[in-house]
């Protein structure tokens, strides 16, 4: 990227303090969306390890299976959570649904699209996404 | 392929697997979590067909979304001709192998090979 | 470069006073820009551009800026006001809530000097989508019936006809800061516009065009262009419901 265009850069797509609470739902979108993605390319060897018989699995178990590990786990929980739930919001969204009619705007012009329901859909996300993850901590440390 | 095409994917495969990987983490909490990790458990998940079908089917549905959604992340981090395709190729390469890696666990250890 | 001078002219007893800090970059000759800093009175109605062309009257002629209108028709004084994009002619500064107020160029256009922008990729990404009506006939010619609109038809875009062409949406925009070939909420909001006017037949033309790996998939509804939107334009919805007729939504 050449200094000429005068890019905001990636410190600035990934600021979530000045646009609204929309804003943060995109950023944790994104990372909620890569953290998913290396975990899922995790698990795929994790399971791997059964081709190497039981002894072989248990010792990957008991591996993972730490305090540090369950920690991982409930915050893969929680970005599933958050990722499916703001997902389905954003590909509503997408596809218009929910964004408000066009209309004569008025001023001060509040935009129809940055809606309670929109907004409703993102704190549900991240409520959900936290309920997810003391579920999960309860279940892997209540054992 | 158009891009309209790729994220039409994009938003079928998130659909689908949401709906098989709820079954997936369903079938963890049913039994116990940590029973349901245990090895005889595991592979008697493996041997069933239907679910190791469902299993086949999660890995490709999360692999193109999840690589899709890489690609399309680094699209927009940079540009140029060459890392545009460098991306494109890169991600679907990764893709494939994340499949092939996956399937290679799923039908060995169906067919008795674990 | 930094400075602090103060303006002493006439005020009434009610001015108060803040300081402007104005980013100073002529990319002909400085590595990178920073921040003069001028003590300026204002009233309740002073907007951010008055207290800049204060600035040029009194202290720097030379700070660059450009506006026209003052009066948030022409699109011309964009810029980043307090961190967030704003026109200066329509920013009063007793709003801003705060006693220094920042000025800088819109982030994702080329910086001409100090304050002033290049909008030529913002014209040319506007001239792509066709921004005119498409149909093989015309009203021009004599015989022919002009063409009748209702008032609900022209409820459908007559909100997106409203943009400036300000470039603050662009400016707002995430995928923007980093993706120099995206199209931009500013267009893809001017395609809608055209695609939901009825007398327009230009749909699938248009939609060929923004159906591309920068085009209006890139756009993740974060909404910001929305946000900063000075004429109640709302690009994010306008982009969402054309991509509705991508995604079979809307017909």
């Amino acid at each position: 990227m050449s200094k000429d265009e005068h890019r905001e850069g990636i410190g600035g797509m990934i600021n979530p303090r000045r646009y609204g609470i929309e804003r943060v739902a995109y950023l944790l979108m994104r990372l909620s969306g890569l953290g998913l993605l290396a975990y899922f390319i995790g698990h795929i060897y994790e399971t791997s390890n059964i081709l190497r018989g039981q002894v072989g699995w248990n010792e990957f178990m008991e591996m993972i299976s730490t305090t540090e590990g369950h920690i991982i786990m409930s915050i893969v929980i929680a970005m599933c959570v958050f990722h499916t739930v703001n997902g389905v919001r954003v590909m509503l969204g997408h596809g218009g649904v929910g964004v408000g009619k066009p209309t004569r705007p008025d001023y001060p012009y509040d935009p129809a699209s940055q809606n309670y329901r929109h907004k409703i859909g993102i704190y549900s996300a991240m409520v959900l996404a936290a309920v997810a993850m003391m579920y999960g901590l309860a279940v892997m440390f209540g054992e | 392929m158009r891009e309209s095409t790729i994220m039409k994917i994009h938003y079928g495969t998130a659909l689908a697997a949401v709906a098989l990987v709820a079954v997936h983490i369903l079938m963890r909490l049913t039994m116990g979590y940590a029973e349901s990790l245990e090895y005889e458990n595991v592979l008697a998940n493996y041997k069933f067909v239907p679910y190791a079908i469902m299993l086949e089917l999660i890995l490709v549905l999360l692999a193109v979304h999840g690589f899709n959604g890489l690609r399309v992340i680094l699209l927009e981090l940079k540009q140029g001709r060459l890392y545009e395709k460098a991306v494109s190729y890169g991600c679907l390469v990764a893709m494939i192998g994340l499949i092939a890696y996956g399937s290679r666990t799923i039908i060995m250890t169906n067919m008795g090979m674990a | 470069m930094a400075q602090v001078s103060s303006i002493s002219n006439e005020q009434s007893p009610t001015a108060k006073s803040i300081i402007l800090k104005i980013s100073r970059y002529n990319p002909e000759h400085d590595e990178s820009s920073q921040f003069m800093e001028f003590n300026v009175k204002y009233e309740k109605w002073t907007t951010v551009l008055e207290a800049i062309l204060d600035v040029k009257k009194h202290y720097d002629h030379s700070v660059a800026v450009r506006y026209s209108c003052r009066q948030a028709t022409c699109g011309s004084c964009g810029m980043i006001i307090n961190g967030k994009p704003r026109l200066a002619c329509f920013t009063k500064i007793s709003e801003l809530d705060s006693n220094v107020v920042t000025v800088e160029p819109m982030n994702n256009f080329p910086v001409i000097r100090d304050l002033a922008v290049k909008f030529e990729k913002l014209f040319d990404t506007h001239q792509k989508i066709k921004p005119y009506l498409i149909r093989d006939d015309t009203e021009l010619i004599s015989d022919e019936k002009e063409f009748l609109q209702t008032p609900e038809e022209v409820e459908q875009y007559i909100q997106f006809a409203n943009c400036i062409k300000c470039g603050l949406c662009n400016s707002a925009c995430p995928t923007m800061a980093t993706d120099s070939s995206f199209v931009g909420p500013q267009a893809l909001a001017q395609a809608y516009r055209y695609v939901a006017d009825s007398r327009d037949k230009g749909k699938d033309s248009r939609l060929k065009i923004i159906d591309d790996s920068h085009g209006i998939w890139r756009c993740h509804f974060a909404g910001s262009c929305s946000q900063v939107c000075p004429k109640g334009v709302d690009p994010a919805m306008g982009i969402q419901l054309l991509r509705g007729y991508m995604l079979g939504f809307r017909s």
